[in-house]
C-alpha cells in the first residue's frame, strides 16, 4: 500500500487519532467549562471533522464501532485486524 | 452503556520481545494506580458525584482511562511475543509464566493479584476527588519510573503519552475539587436536598 496517499489506511487511521484527541481533550476541558463558548466552536469544528474522516476510513476500510454504532461497508467487524495485533 | 472502538487511543507497535519491560508495565495494567484502579474507580464514584461538571468528569476521564488499560495490555503482550522460555526466565517471569503462561493478567510486576481494596468510594465528594487528585498523581510517578528503565522509542513514547494524560486528568480534579469546595458549604440546593433525601429514609 502506498503509505504516502492521503487515504491509505495508516494516513486516514493517524488523522483520526489527532483528531479524536482533540475532541477527547475538549470533551474533558468542557466538563468543567460547559459554558466556554470558544470550546463549544472549535468542538463541533473538529467533531464534524472527525465524523467525516470516519466515514471516510469505513467506506475505505473496516468498521470502527461495533453494535451497529457503524455500518460495515467495505470491511468486516470480525475479520478485520484487533488493535493489539 | 458503551460501544467499543476498534483502534487504540494511541499507536502502540511495540517490534521486538523486552521481558523485562513487559514485567514492570504490568504495574498500571494490574497495580494499586493502574489504569484499571483509575477506570473502576472513576466509574464506581460517579454515581454519587452531586455536581454536573464532576459527575461529567469522573464519567469521561473513567472511559478514557479503560481505553489506558488497552493501551497497557497490548504493550504487555507485544512485549511478551516471541520471548523464549530462557528470555523469560531472566527476566525474573518464571513465575508469572508458570501460571499465567504469555496471558495478559491484571497483576502487578510483583505477581500481587488486582483488588478493589486499591480503590474507594466513600460517597463524600471531596473526599473522593481527592483520592482521584492523588491516584493521577501516583500513576504519573509510576510512568516516569517506566521511562527510566528502557531506552526503546517503541516503548518511551506511548509511556510518555500516557504520563501526559495524567497530567491533564489531574488539571480536571483539580478543578473538580474547586467547584466542590465552592458549592458545598454554602447553598447548593442539590447536594442538600439529597442529603435530606437520604437521612429520612
Ligand atoms: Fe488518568
Amino acid at each position: 500500500m502506498n503509505c504516502s496517499c492521503e487515504y491509505s489506511k495508516e494516513n486516514l487511521l493517524k488523522r483520526i487519532s489527532e483528531i479524536q484527541f482533540v475532541c477527547t481533550e475538549l470533551n474533558l476541558y468542557m466538563d468543567t467549562h460547559p459554558d466556554d463558548m470558544a470550546a463549544k466552536e472549535d468542538f463541533a469544528c473538529y467533531a464534524s471533522e472527525l465524523q467525516d474522516l470516519i466515514g471516510k476510513y469505513e467506506e475505505l476500510y473496516d468498521p470502527l464501532l461495533g453494535f451497529g454504532l457503524s455500518v460495515p461497508k467495505a470491511g468486516s467487524w470480525v475479520r478485520s485486524a484487533w488493535p493489539w495485533e | 452503556m458503551w460501544i467499543y472502538q476498534k483502534k487504540l487511543e494511541f499507536p502502540v507497535d511495540i517490534k521486538c520481545p523486552d521481558v523485562k519491560m513487559a514485567k514492570a508495565l504490568l504495574a498500571q495494567y494490574g497495580g494499586p494506580d493502574s489504569e484499571l484502579a483509575a477506570g473502576v474507580r472513576y466509574l464506581t464514584q460517579r454515581f454519587t458525584m452531586p455536581d454536573d461538571r464532576c459527575r461529567a468528569t469522573l464519567n469521561d476521564i473513567g472511559t478514557e482511562e479503560l481505553a489506558h488499560w488497552e493501551m497497557l495490555g497490548t504493550m504487555i503482550y507485544q512485549c511478551l511475543r516471541g520471548a523464549s522460555a530462557s528470555e523469560i526466565e531472566a527476566a525474573g517471569m518464571a513465575g508469572y509464566f508458570t501460571m499465567h503462561d504469555k496471558g495478559v493478567f491484571p497483576c502487578d510486576p510483583n505477581g500481587v493479584p488486582f483488588t478493589a481494596a486499591y480503590i474507594q468510594s466513600t460517597g463524600d465528594p471531596i473526599a473522593d476527588i481527592l483520592e482521584d487528585l492523588a491516584a493521577e498523581q501516583k500513576a504519573r510517578a509510576t510512568y516516569e519510573h517506566l521511562m527510566t528503565l528502557t531506552d526503546n522509542p517503541d516503548i518511551i513514547e506511548p509511556l510518555r503519552f500516557l504520563r501526559q494524560r495524567e497530567v491533564n486528568h489531574y488539571q480536571r480534579f483539580g478543578e473538580c475539587l474547586q467547584i466542590l469546595q465552592e458549592i458545598i458549604p454554602n447553598n447548593n440546593v442539590r447536594y442538600k436536598n439529597q442529603f435530606a433525601e437520604c437521612c429520612t429514609i
